[in-house]
């Protein structure tokens, strides 16, 4: 199933866009998205601990399960002041 | 509704002649009106960092007529803090942040009591500066001081009014309400040291801290007004170049450390092993390390060194010494252009993205390789002043 992935900040950066649309396996865990970050970047694995997810604008777990047409968002944090 | 203050407090405030006349578009609003413009006299806040969410926190809020304000910051004015700062003037530059600070909200308001805290905040002093504010507003550029200012707040039960930013993006929402998640909810672990850039590292558009600022100063506002509906809750997430403010659901953590049901955490702790920042390794005669003094004396001796350079292209041709441009993330792919038998000194700007440089390089056998501390721009005070600085 297809899922639109949308990356902030940092993480929008490392993997060289912003927002894409990704396959993920039918009844996959938002946590999927990040194993097709760290693909694509190998620097996205130093990050996993501290990358937010959120499915259609609400903070979920990495476990929380994804249906078709979802928008995962990466927020990853920032500290400039 | 949050309410932040004691109703006896607000009683005994009384608004001058003076107040009245300078205060009179507020008083005209029903929201706000003479009782709510009573709270605002009533109410202290403090501001941590005097930097870019600072600054236009600093004037607003003094603009508004808060009581009293606390501002942090042990910093002095750069030059490259113009670009934003907008608290601080060109001839400020060399002073005390909190210097201009307090002059300049005092010309703006003389009303407003401006308390100075020229520290840098730590697990020791924090509950103390803190405890007489009602709400804290977090402005730093850190993560140790982002997380210490979170638990400080949900320890003394104040409200932590949070605004970040990154080149284009901002964040920002009011953590640590009774009701409302806490930063920890939102990012329980820091991301390990050195990977996100900071302001001096990465840049930053300087109109950006201006909105987020002022989106800090209007929660802030709301709050002792006990108007409105605050950003409890919700991270507001901006965007400058597509100019699209987003929003994110957030849910208080039950197993949050310090907020949830059972906190581990009860006390302050140290928040700069927390957040994985080990204090730097000497840098006089330590192998990890290379002073730009004791740089340029081996180039001056003719030694062999091999120069690094891990910026990006731009920050290339705004200034160079010479050395071989390889971007830090595209050092793994391109490693094999360096030789491993041949002392390497890297640089970057500042320093941080060289050391993540450095580590990567020794992991993969490069011994000889270390990291120029302070950058191209200690090179630049120190060795070279013909050098621009950025």
């Amino acid at each position: 199933m297809k899922v639109t992935l949308r990356l902030f900040s940092i993480a929008k950066e490392m993997a060289g866009f912003e927002e894409r649309e990704v396959e993920v396996a039918s009844g996959a865990q938002a946590g999927a998205v990040l194993d097709i970050l760290t693909g694509l970047n190998p620097r996205f694995t130093d990050w996993r601990g501290s990358l937010r997810l959120a499915v259609n604008q609400e903070y979920v777990p990495e476990g929380h399960l994804l249906r078709p047409g979802d928008e995962v968002a990466i927020i990853p944090p920032v500290s400039g002041g | 509704m949050v309410t932040m203050l004691d109703e006896r407090q607000v009683k005994n405030i009384r608004l001058t002649r003076e107040e009245i006349k300078r205060y009179g578009r507020h008083l005209i609003i029903p929201e706000v009106g003479l009782e709510g413009q009573k709270k605002l006299k009533a109410a202290g806040v403090l501001i941590v960092g005097a930097g870019g969410l600072g600054s236009p926190l600093a004037l607003y809020l003094a603009a508004a007529g808060i009581g009293r304000i606390g501002i942090v910051d042990f910093d002095v004015v750069d030059a490259s803090n113009l670009q934003r700062q907008v608290l601080h003037t060109t001839r400020d530059v060399g002073r005390p942040k909190l210097q201009s600070a307090k002059e300049h909200m005092e010309a703006l308001n003389p009303n407003v009591a401006v308390d100075t805290y020229p520290t840098s905040l730590n697990s020791e002093n924090a509950l103390e500066i803190f405890e007489p504010y009602d709400v804290i507003v977090d402005g730093t550029d850190n993560f140790p001081t982002r997380y210490l200012v979170n638990d400080a707040c949900v320890l003394l039960g104040k409200p932590n009014v949070y605004g970040s930013i990154f080149r284009f993006e901002g964040q920002a929402s009011v953590f640590a309400t009774k009701e409302g998640p806490c930063y920890r909810c939102l990012y329980p672990e820091p991301p390990p040291p050195g990977l996100v850039p900071s302001c001096a590292e990465g840049g930053v558009l300087g109109v950006l801290p201006g909105i987020v600022g002022t989106i800090q100063a209007n929660e802030t506002v709301k709050l002792l007004l006990g108007i409105g509906n605050p950003l409890v809750g919700r991270l507001m997430l901006f965007d400058a170049l597509e100019m699209q403010f987003r929003e994110l659901k957030l849910r208080k953590n039950p197993e949050c450390p310090v907020c949830g049901n059972n906190p581990s955490i009860t006390e302050l702790i140290d928040y700069q092993a927390f957040c994985g920042v080990t204090p730097g390794p000497k840098v006089d005669g330590n192998e990890f390390e290379i002073t730009v003094e004791e740089f340029k004396r081996k180039l001056d001796d003719g030694e062999d060194v091999f120069v690094l350079d891990v910026r990006e292209p731009h920050e290339y041709e705004i200034v160079n010494i010479g050395g071989m441009l390889i971007p830090l993330g595209e050092l793994p792919n391109r490693v094999r252009e360096l030789d491993s038998a041949r002392s390497i000194v890297v640089h970057c700007h500042v320093g941080g993205r060289s050391r993540r440089a450095v580590e990567f390089l020794r992991e993969i056998g490069f011994r000889k390789a270390r990291n120029l501390a302070g950058g191209i721009d200690k090179w630049a005070e120190k060795v070279d002043t013909s050098l621009a600085r950025y």
